[in-house]
């Protein structure tokens, strides 16, 4: 098995779903659906099928596989995969039926073709999944801007309000970023000995000016991706205008494309100025947990609060991720795993009570919970994944960030530890407005606001429950798998954790 | 500063800490934290179909858990070595930091997993009757049963990790349960705000773990107390103030108390259990087990017996100004709670008396607490003392056990209190320096005004004249099972001080590293004298609140001074907290909601605009037209062959 070419086959079999779906008869759209349903189930198979296979001590890249593309460039598709690209193959798996499952009816309001919506949502995987598989930069390129344009569509078709205005500022944002890193990808080449490949291109040396300015380059476009603050007023918009299924994925895969990338590329390739730029990357990190999260106790949007939520999420990988230490790096690694469960089911089911209110607005709710108990019950768990309670995914990540950044960089650790304060602050006082308090008269007249969920929307929730819980007691099965990527990655840029301050605690006490 | 410090830094460092691994009937401990989890989830799960049932399930898991903590109790006192720790998997491990998902079963676990499944059976069964009318009643045992889990794990976790899981989880369940009826406004306010205090310490206490870690490598508790002599003081010190911090928010110690009284908007099994006997003495527990940290620095201790003097005093001051039964309840919690962070700061023998203060408290506190609800089920859920009286007729069993709880809480001789408060007053005067007086001046005070409120609130609800509204006609006693949970919680607050005083210090020695090595200090007053002063004391608060309100008080509020108004008004803290943190929070929120739109983003849709010639070409742009897309992404790739072609023909090169 473990000779199967996953990744190419991973890349292109949701293609080729969508390919199906949309030659399907657009008055048959239930079987779209179901089609797109059944495709995504296998290609989640066949991503269980790898991550079996996967060794956790063996290779640092594994399921190679390399073929040409234009040979006189030095352009190969060549897919490889690490630790943190397999948690991330995985998170996409999963993600992705479930959102299939949770739009089930969201195309409908749209006067937009059904199996279209859907195909591009598998259209939306195969980028997503060809961006973490790729072992090539120049392909690392092409899916990096391509997987813009499945995303773009579902905004701006599909959305709701101030739909186009989001999906162009979307659009166009991500743009200039992959400007940026399409110049020091250039750059990269010229320097590198006219290579694209990643293990070649990480053995050549760079002058200092050069490494600074191609960092540069490909940090500026992960930092618009993620986004960190001050690149961050995009997403708001176009978390607040997609349908709750892509603002789901938009969130909870595609930002991680630009924290992937800082970890794949920035550090390994240009470990030098990464070291040169950690402290301002820190300080963007940190400032995006407490500006993000003041941002997000004073909306009245629920999804731009969601949104701005991830925002202050991304700010403790980021943290996670320059602070250099094999714990912080983890906890970077498997925040982005638990952030993708945790804020996709918070998108989700505020997605589900959205639909049922036709409005997002907070204050057009008031004592839901009397008329949507178990709705009103999973948004509540869904906060406290996403202020990471212990028990739940996402403590143990942002736990590890923490204790792992404090060993080398005590301020920042300290200042966003008082993110957790916030996190609390937002997520109880949207569940205080929305679910608890005297019931807003309003919505017992509307019709939806009077059913709970249904089965499938059951069904969708319940496995992301599961697994948020799961990981929240056990996850070390994650965290052996992230670990020593983490720990190359580590290697790559020469730097080691901290001893204690206090030496030969064990010695004295075993 | 400086002489104290290098004085701490002399300290001896308490013996090496070993635990033994658990085994045969001990090696089932996890089964404690286990069921009623489990209970908890089967209650949320099953839904409406366990409506008819859930209460008891809910019952019988606390139970089980009880007669299990029992034959554990007994199991332990058989050992060689009292403290068995039991690893059930690993947790986190990630380079250096390993994490233990593990429990430590000692002396000190063993007495707070008895109380809090054996207090916690008889409230659950006082429940049952109390929450018989409420259609919540399910989801409100699925709560208490996953509050009984998160503070067995609590108390039973073997690392600072674990306690911190259960910290937070109690804190859930407190919140649920707090806000259990989320319709009323004021319950969800009270819920969140008591959330978000305990997070400003939760806060404290992760920064805490973080220093262990950085300095030790280690959360383990025999590791870290093992290797807490090698750090420096200050070290020592930031990081027991940032437990403290984390051990005021959950105890409702100043400066972090004001959300304890505004959670008696919760049922009041809730309040008797959560918020009087057990989860609010976490924080005494989180000073006792870590007492080989604060044993450590003297400077520390200071802080603890002064966090614990002064919160001592502000809760009696504030209950005698305060006219709801629960609220009075809440305070006089507060300033008990205060009594045990004196005890515990004064380390040495006093660590056990606050334990033993803290178990007797307990019971009393879960008594009366059990007896206001007993009063307000038979006065149509009122609260207001000043239109109660002359209960005692007909609430004769409420009556007679609320009043052994009242004396009980005054250190009243025989009643528990006597036993487990007098002991720590005597230690605090035995500091052996000008501070004696100052916190045992402090302690006997307390007791002298603890004497007084509580002789209010006892004589205006029981006794005097009847100040009914007008729609109660006939109050009646509770059903037996109220009752039942009542007589027995009374009888415990007769019997238990004097068992209790007798027999936990010396099974607390057992606790690896619990008490530490003790300096002799000669006390200023001699015991005798000190009880002798704080009895009389005690009788006269009781006499001065008995001539005061022996003819009842007035229906509605009176006019009054300046310290009566500044404590019913608890003592400006909440308006404090309103100027300092809410409104300038809320204002910066606002501030920044606008800069974000109009500053930030602003300046990117100006750029925007600017690069595109103007807004009115960006508002074009915005049309939404594939094509214009089709042509930008086409215009991106010519970029990027032109890009190529001119690498390929050398002129970059």
């Amino acid at each position: 098995m473990s000779n199967f070419p996953f990744l190419s086959v991973l890349t292109v079999a949701p293609l080729v779903g969508a390919l199906v779906v949309v030659l399907l008869p657009r008055s048959r759209p239930v079987l779209a659906k179901q089609v797109a349903l059944g495709w995504s189930l296998l290609v989640l198979a066949l991503s269980v099928a790898m991550w079996v296979t996967f060794q956790v001590d063996g290779d640092r890249f594994q399921f190679r596989e390399s073929y040409p593309w234009i040979p006189n460039w030095g352009v190969n598709f060549t897919f490889a995969a690490d630790g943190i690209a397999l948690v991330m193959l995985m998170l996409i798996a999963i993600l992705v039926p479930l959102v299939i499952l949770a739009s089930w009816h969201d195309a409908e309001t749209s006067k937009r073709s059904v199996p279209v919506y859907f195909a591009l949502l598998l259209v939306l995987e195969t980028t997503m999944i060809g961006v973490f598989a790729a072992a090539d930069i120049f392909l690392f390129y092409v899916f990096f801007e391509v997987m813009l344009v499945p995303m773009y569509f579902l905004i701006g078709s599909y959305g709701g309000h101030q739909r186009q205005y989001a999906a162009v500022k979307f659009f166009l944002y991500s743009l200039v970023g992959g400007l940026f890193m399409l110049a020091a990808v250039i750059g990269l080449w010229v320097v590198g000995g006219k290579t694209f490949d990643w293990v070649a291109l990480s053995q050549v040396d760079i002058t200092t000016g050069t490494e600074r300015w191609l960092f540069l380059g490909f940090f500026v476009a992960f930092a618009i991706k993620a986004p960190f603050f001050p690149f961050h007023t995009w997403l708001p918009d176009a978390g607040g205008a997609a349908p709750a299924g892509a603002a789901a994925l938009l969130v909870g895969v595609l930002d991680k494309v630009g924290t992937f990338g800082i970890l794949r590329y920035c550090l390994p390739l240009f470990p030098e100025a990464a070291k040169w730029f950690a402290p301002y990357a820190l300080a963007l990190g940190v400032i995006g947990i407490i500006y993000a999260a003041l941002l997000a106790v004073g909306q009245n949007d629920l999804k731009r609060l969601v949104s701005y939520t991830s925002i202050a999420h991304f700010g403790f990988i980021g943290v996670g991720i320059f602070a250099f230490t094999t714990q912080a790096g983890t906890g970077a690694v498997l925040y982005m795993l638990n952030h993708g469960l945790a804020t996709g089911l918070l998108f989700l089911v505020v997605g589900m009570l959205v639909a049922r209110r036709g409005s997002a607005l907070i204050s057009d709710f008031g004592g839901a919970g009397k008329l949507v108990p178990v709705l009103a019950g999973v948004l509540f768990f869904a906060g406290l994944a996403s202020l990471a309670l212990p028990g739940t995914a996402p403590f143990v990540s942002e736990f590890l960030v923490l204790i792992g950044t404090f060993t080398v960089n005590k301020p920042v650790a300290v200042i966003a530890t008082l993110g957790i304060i916030l996190a609390a602050a937002y997520v109880l006082w949207m569940v205080q407005r929305t679910t608890q308090g005297t019931l807003n008269p309003a919505l017992t007249e509307i019709e939806g606001m009077r059913k709970d969920l249904n089965l499938r929307e059951k069904v969708v929730v319940a496995p992301l429950i599961v697994l948020i819980l799961v990981l929240g007691f056990y996850p070390k099965p994650v965290t052996d798998v992230i670990n020593p990527a983490v720990q190359a990655t580590m290697t790559d840029i020469g730097r080691t954790d901290p001893a204690p301050t206090v030496g030969g605690v064990q010695e004295a006490s075993r | 500063m400086e002489h104290i410090l290098t004085y701490a830094q002399a300290a001896e460092p308490a013996g090496t800490v070993a635990y033994a691994p658990a085994d045969g009937l001990l090696g089932n401990v996890w089964l404690l934290v286990a069921i009623p989890l489990l209970s908890a989830a089967i209650l949320l799960l099953l839904g409406k179909r366990a409506d008819r049932w859930g209460h008891w399930l809910g019952v019988a898991a606390v139970g089980a858990a009880f007669v299990l903590g029992l034959s554990f109790f007994f199991q332990l006192r058989g050992l060689e070595n009292r403290s068995v720790e039991l690893s059930l998997w690993d947790f986190i491990a990630v380079g250096d930091f390993r994490v233990d998902f593990g429990l430590l079963y000692d002396p000190l676990a063993a007495v707070f997993v008895l109380l809090i499944t054996g207090v916690g059976f008889l409230i659950h069964l006082y429940a049952v009757e109390y929450m018989a009318h409420d259609e919540g009643r399910r989801r409100f045992f699925a709560y208490f049963n996953l509050f009984v889990a998160a503070m067995l794990l609590l108390v039973l976790g073997n690392n600072y990790v674990m306690l911190y899981f259960g910290w937070e989880g109690v804190g859930l369940a407190s919140y649920l349960l707090i806000s259990f009826w989320t319709e009323r406004p004021a319950a969800a306010t009270a819920g969140k705000k008591a959330f978000l205090m305990n997070r400003v310490g939760d806060a404290g206490l992760a920064i805490a773990i973080f220093i262990m870690f950085a300095t030790l490598g280690t959360t383990q508790y025999d590791e870290v107390f093992n290797s807490v002599g090698g750090l420096t003081a200050t070290t020592v010190l930031v990081m027991g103030l940032l437990l403290l911090l984390g051990a005021a928010g959950k105890s409702g110690q100043f400066p972090l108390q004001a959300w304890l009284p505004d959670a008696m908007e919760g049922p009041t099994p809730v309040s008797a259990l959560i918020h009087a006997a057990t989860m609010v003495t976490a924080g005494v527990y989180l000073i006792a087990r870590s007492n080989p940290i604060f044993s450590a620095n003297s400077t520390l201790q200071l802080v603890v017996v002064s966090v614990g003097a002064l919160t001592l005093l502000i809760g009696c001051v504030i209950g005698a100004a305060k006219d709801d039964i629960k609220r009075v309840l809440a305070w006089s919690t507060v300033s008990q709670i205060g009594y045990m962070f004196l005890g515990v700061g004064l380390g040495g023998a006093a660590y056990a008396l606050a334990i033993v203060h803290l178990l007797a408290h307990g019971f009393f506190k879960a008594n009366m607490f059990l007896g206001a609800g007993s009063v307000m089920h038979g006065m149509k859920d009122q609260v207001d003392i000043r239109r109660f009286g002359g209960l005692s007729k007909y609430m004769k069993i409420t009556w007679l056990t609320f009043m052994a709880g009242w004396l009980a809480i005054i250190g009243m001789f025989p009643f528990s209190g006597f036993f487990s408060k007098e002991p720590i007053i005597a230690a605090a005067f035995a500091r052996g320096d000008w501070t004696s007086w100052l916190f045992g001046g402090a302690a006997v005070l307390g007791a002298g005004l603890t004497a007084f409120y509580m002789t209010r609130l006892y004589w205006l609800t029981f006794h005097g004249p009847k100040r009914w509204t007008e729609d109660i006609d006939h109050p009646h006693e509770s059903p037996l099972l109220m009752t039942v949970p009542l007589i027995l919680l009374g009888i415990g607050s007769l019997g238990a001080g004097f068992l209790l005083a007798t027999s936990v210090p010396d099974w607390l020695t057992a606790t690896a590293g619990l008490g530490g090595a003790e300096e002799h200090h000669d006390a200023v007053l001699s015991h005798t004298a000190v009880t002798v002063i704080s009895l009389l004391v005690t009788a006269l608060g009781v006499l001065l609140a008995w001539y005061l309100f022996r003819n009842g008080t007035a229906t509605s509020p009176q006019p009054a001074g300046v310290v009566v108004t500044a404590a019913r008004k608890n003592l400006y803290t909440d308006a404090f907290n309103v100027a300092v943190f809410e409104k300038p929070g809320i204002f910066l929120t606002r501030a920044l909601v606008y800069l974000d739109n109009r500053g930030i983003d602003g300046l990117v849709n100006g750029l925007a605009a600017g690069i595109g010639g103007g807004s009115g070409r960006l508002r074009r742009l915005q049309t939404g037209f594939v094509r214009s897309y089709a042509t930008s992404i086409l215009t991106g790739a010519l970029l990027v062959v032109a890009a190529f072609l001119a690498v390929q023909a050398g002129w970059l090169a």
